[in-house]
């Protein structure tokens, strides 16, 4: 393992405040999963991961310090916390064995913002056409979006939401958050 | 005083917050709750404009959007052109000035914010008079998510203008602002209706507040609103009929002067003549005589008015019409006689009047019903076209759009349709509370389009200068549809889309041909159905964030550099890097040098990189590339070619075998999704039991090409525990190790053909491993060397010097083409006798004979002389410093068998020579790639 003062995060230093606070949420570990969802291996891997493959559409599924977001019928990105990626990898490989899958660690990717706030949805209905209303996208739900022109993953946890973002677009969209939010640092 | 015709008291206006403001010139003051026209028409100003093509003088007709003639250039605050008097709310300082047709934009960036927003409910009401509000109360009641729009500053509609149940509007008001799950949006114009109940709106949000908008808030918003279900309450809109001089100011319709004289307190003049095909301009009537308007007469179209009752002391003339208006920049008479088989007959009556009050009926707003993919019908009772019911969107239609005109039926029916967008969605709405109304008794109204006169002073469309005459003229010439006539004589063209002329023009074209108004139609509708200001549509994306800006792991250490940067595709990358002085020939030359000759670098972590694994991995890849994959050892790397099923080139890149199952593929730059894209599209519809993943990991990865001869030494340095030696790490192969202290995967491929690696390190690593290689000194170089390099080696760039219509065989690379594999996405097209012909434009060099710099894209012909037989186009050109002089690659027919000869290049003043060769100009031989 190398030395990992050497890492910069592509936000590195990102917070805004206001009434939607914004900031960085760096070295997440993240996994790309891939197989068969009706297979044994993803039984397995939901064994071992202690929660299962979530199986409907735009959902996500979590234990601990680690969750599964649904991302099309046989793919999932696996997150969890900074410095997991080696452990999550091998743990997905070994519960996968011969099946077919892809386990690739995508840890540096994406990057993830989480943005907060009682006026969040309204800034992320200026630049993502997703109805992010509470009825219809819950705790827990995610979707692979656009958000001001960039992809992004749109997941919503339990007091915030956490835009993961590839990290070549990453100054793109922190520079377009931070003037969307210009409206929502002065009180109206 | 805000003006003489202002009433003493009533209205919604504030009369303690007066507002100065300026029109042609003239200091005028107007009252908070004004328009412009309202302001004008207080101050007795009623020409304001001038039509675009006959120069007539125009007053102000309507009240509200569809004004066809007040248009203003507003000056200050901001210069914005072309707006309806009647649209714009009057705030202190502002400046404007009538227009005649044309207005201009502002000479320098408008300072303001616009942005766009998108928005998703159950229901959406589009307007919020009385149906609207009704529709909105109940559906909300059934806590559906609802959003009600509506183009006025205060909710209310035709009874803002009325002054009716104003109470009651404010209780619904106030109920659906209270409601959580409930948007009212005011000043928001629904503009464009598409398909699956995806209507867009804008909101002019600090338009009304003058230079005193606040800065950080946005002044115009799109609104994107994806509705389940939609209730049309967008109303009706009075109509003018054809007559003599009918533009003259003074002229307005009837229900416009009630809303000046309700809404706004203000008397449109002294002295009223009322032309009429119906009752509704009875009691516009009676209200402006109990304001101390006289009214003069009422001209009735009809010949038994029923219900009608003129104010006392006026006239009730049933059969008249008016016969001739007289004044020019503002009527003081108007001349009725009466009407007997569409003619006039009998005598004269002239009668004194500054004022012509006209309803020839009212028209449905059908709008975004066509919009919606609706059909309007014609009513013979109306005498209107109304939406026909059959629209194919998940709508409703409530009020006078739907041909209902008493306040009683706009409300029942508003409730009615609120309650059933409600239900149709999944909700149980309540009972609604709903003011008591009477129900008036109703005598029908007649369709009249014209009265004899002048045709070619009979104004149809007002706003286009469009008269009968130039109708008569239309259908004159044999045009038979609507559409045609309407485009002929730009009738209904205006940027008001004919909200007052519409009907009227088919109307009389109807007439002129002897056919039923029903059977010829309307126009189409089409969006926006009021303007919308390009500010607007484009919102936030402006600038830098009108489209993403991509940048690696090192861009900000390539800016402290002082990098000029090259789109390619949304990245920024480096283009070379200018040291003191240079000019891009001289830093692009010291930086060949420096790979050439010594050590260079450069970022490449934008090409696209793909991780393919699966038990039939290598059979998918020998499928996808022209050459041959799966005979790659893992360890190994190999360049390949993509093509699409017609033979032509795709993208290149590299493969590099990481096990048996799995690969990393690398592709160009701009192609990383598109070949992603590919790969699915292929796995999932062709090949589905191919047992295969692919990933994208172009950003899980930072990529430094290290180049040059001294790169072994400086790699061997920077990774003590890597075999660097020429055998230890052969040529294509990779090795996972340890560079700079960081976990890497180095490959030696080179792009140049010099000795060269690629070292790959996680894109979080990737500024601890350049600034490493920073430190001793190694010259870093842009995209515009890396270009001369790989030039020199008669490397193509796919996208550069292909076009979409090259063969792998016309670059030079049928070795990358294999003859053994049984198929892969080309082969077949390999064999067409187009893509066999030997005399294709194949890749070659050029030299020019003068050394010139041949443009990019510079035509080849084959003699000086005409004829100018085409042979091809340059590809890409250069200054070499390697070579010493100017080269370019080209297509050119046929152009293998040509080496040595003389063709000529096009350029700018004439033609230059230049030599053909091959295309790999450096180190044909392949020496230095070895070091």
């Amino acid at each position: 393992m190398a030395d990992r003062n050497f890492r910069h995060s592509p936000l590195e230093g990102f917070s805004s405040g206001g009434a939607v606070a914004m900031s960085e949420v760096p070295f997440l570990a993240q996994i790309n999963l891939r197989l068969d969802p009706a297979g044994p291996a993803a039984a397995a891997v939901g064994k071992d991961l202690g929660v299962a493959l979530p199986r409907r559409g735009g959902t996500s599924a979590t234990s601990g310090d680690v969750s599964v977001l649904w991302l099309g019928p046989d793919e999932w990105l696996v997150v969890g916390p900074p410095g997991a990626e080696t452990r999550l990898t091998a743990l997905l490989e070994s519960a996968a064995g011969a099946a077919h899958a892809s386990v690739v660690d995508v840890s540096a990717q994406r990057t993830a913002v989480a943005l907060r706030g009682p006026r969040v949805r309204e800034l992320l209905a200026l630049g993502c056409s997703l109805d992010l209303h509470p009825r219809v996208f819950g705790v827990g739900d995610c979707a692979q979006t656009m958000l001001a022109h960039a992809p992004v993953v749109v997941w919503r946890r339990e007091s915030e939401f956490w835009i993961l973002v590839r990290a070549s677009f990453a100054g793109h969209l922190a520079a377009w958050l931070e003037d969307a939010g210009i409206e929502f640092t002065v009180r109206d | 005083m805000s003006g003489a015709f202002r009433t003493a008291r009533g209205g919604l206006v504030d009369r303690d917050r007066p507002l100065r403001f300026r029109f042609d010139g003239v200091e005028y003051e107007g009252l908070q709750g004004d328009t412009l026209a309202s302001a004008l028409l207080a101050n007795g100003v009623h020409h304001v404009a001038s039509s675009i093509r006959l120069g007539r003088p125009r007053g102000v007709f309507a009240a509200g959007v569809e004004e066809p003639n007040a248009l203003v250039q507003i000056e200050e605050p901001f210069p914005e052109p072309m707006l309806p008097a009647t649209t714009v709310e009057l705030y202190d300082g502002l400046v404007a000035r009538g227009l005649r047709g044309r207005g201009r934009l502002a000479d320098r960036p408008d300072p303001a914010r616009y942005d766009a927003t998108h928005a998703h409910c159950d229901v959406l009401v589009v307007g919020a008079g009385p149906a609207g509000l009704a529709a909105a109360a109940v559906a909300a009641s059934s806590g559906a998510r609802v959003i009600v729009v509506d183009d006025q500053p205060r909710p209310g509609g035709s009874l803002l203008g009325a002054a009716e149940h104003l109470d009651w509007v404010a209780s619904v008001a106030g109920g659906l602002r209270a409601a959580p799950e409930v948007r009212l949006l005011t000043r928001t114009t629904a503009f464009g209706y598409y398909d699956d109940n995806h209507v867009v709106a804008v909101e002019r949000r600090t338009n009304h507040l003058g230079a005193q908008a606040p800065a950080h808030r946005s002044r115009e918003r799109v609104w994107r609103i994806r509705a389940r279900h939609v209730v049309l309450a967008t109303g009706a809109h009075e109509r003018s009929l054809a007559f003599a001089d009918n533009d003259r100011p003074g002229v307005m319709l009837a229900g416009a002067a009630q809303t000046y004289l309700r809404r706004y307190g203000v008397r449109p003049g002294r002295r009223a003549v009322v032309l009429t095909t119906n009752d509704s301009a009875y009691a516009v009537a009676r209200d402006l005589h109990a304001a101390g308007v006289e009214i003069a007469a009422v001209a009735d179209l009809r010949d038994s008015p029923g219900a009608g009752r003129a104010p006392h002391g006026a006239e009730l003339l049933p059969g008249w019409a008016v016969a001739g208006v007289t004044g020019a920049d503002r009527i003081s008479a108007v001349t009725l006689r009466r009407l007997a088989g569409g003619a006039f007959t009998g005598p004269e009556l002239r009668l004194d009047a500054d004022l012509l009050l006209v309803s020839g009926g009212w028209n449905p707003v059908g709008a975004l019903y066509g919009q919606a993919g609706g059909r309007l019908a014609y009513d013979d009772g109306l005498g209107a076209f109304r939406p026909d019911g059959g629209c194919r969107q998940a709508l409703e239609v409530a009020g006078s759009v739907a041909g209902t005109y008493t306040l009683k039926g706009c409300l029942a029916e508003g409730a009615a349709a609120g309650a059933r967008a409600a239900e149709a969605t999944g909700f149980r709405p309540g009972e609604p509370d709903l003011p008591e109304t009477a129900d008036p008794e109703v005598t029908p109204g007649v369709a009249v389009w014209t009265l004899p006169g002048d045709p070619a002073t009979s104004l149809v469309d007002l706003q286009r200068d469009v008269t009968v005459a130039d109708i008569a003229r239309a259908t004159g010439t044999g045009m038979r549809s609507a559409e045609h006539v309407k485009r002929y004589t730009t009738a209904g063209t205006a940027h008001d889309q004919g909200r007052t002329s519409g009907t009227l023009t088919s109307g009389i074209v109807a007439e002129m041909l002897g056919v039923n108004v029903g059977d010829l139609g309307t126009t189409t509708f089409r969006p926006p159905y009021a303007p919308v200001s390009f500010a607007a549509l484009a919102g936030r994306d402006r600038g830098m964030r009108f489209d993403p800006v991509r940048v690696t792991a090192l861009h900000a250490w390539h800016v402290a550099a002082g990098a000029l940067f090259e789109n390619v595709g949304q990245w920024k990358r480096p283009w070379y890097y200018p040291r003191d002085g240079e000019d891009m020939a001289a830093a692009v030359l010291r930086e060949c040098r420096a790979a050439r000759e010594g050590v260079a670098m450069m970022d490449a972590s934008t090409l696209g990189k793909i991780d393919v694994r699966g038990a039939d991995a290598a059979v998918f890849l020998d499928r996808l590339y022209t050459n041959m994959i799966s005979t790659l050892k893992p360890g190994a790397i190999r360049y390949g070619v993509m093509c699409r099923p017609d033979g032509m080139v795709l993208d290149d890149g590299t493969v590099i075998r990481l096990a048996e199952d799995r690969f990393l593929v690398t592709t160009t730059t701009g192609n990383a999704a598109v070949i992603l894209d590919w790969m699915e599209e292929w796995l999932q519809t062709e090949w589905p039991q191919l047992r295969v993943y692919c990933t994208s990991v172009t950003e899980q990865w930072a990529t430094v090409a290290l180049v040059g001869p001294e790169s072994r030494e400086v790699l061997a340095s920077l990774a003590p525990g890597l075999d660097v030696s020429r055998d230890g790490f052969g040529f294509m192969t990779w090795r996972d190790t340890t560079v700079a202290g960081l976990d890497a995967r180095v490959c030696r491929i080179s792009f140049s053909g010099e000795l060269a690696y690629e070292i790959n390190v996680s894109w979080w690593d990737a500024l601890a491993l350049w600034e490493a290689l920073a430190e001793r000194g190694i010259t870093p170089y842009g995209t515009q060397t890396m270009h001369v390099l790989r030039a020199e080696k008669g490397y193509p760039i796919i996208g550069q010097d292909t076009d979409g219509t090259v063969t792998p065989h016309d670059l030079g690379l049928g070795w990358a083409v294999s003859r053994t594999k049984a198929d892969f996405i080309g082969k077949r097209s390999f064999t067409r006798t187009d893509t066999a012909r030997t005399d294709r434009k194949q890749l070659v060099g050029l030299l020019p004979d003068g050394g010139e710099l041949l443009p990019e894209g510079a035509h080849l012909v084959a003699a000086a002389e005409p004829p100018l037989t085409a042979l091809g186009h340059v590809t890409s050109s250069y200054h070499s410093a390697a070579l010493g002089r100017t080269f370019a690659l080209a297509l050119i027919e046929g152009g293998r068998d040509l080496v040595g000869r003389t063709v000529w290049a096009t350029l700018d003043d004439g033609l230059a020579p230049v030599t053909i060769t091959g295309a790999v100009l450096y180190d044909p031989e392949g020496a230095r790639r070895d070091g």
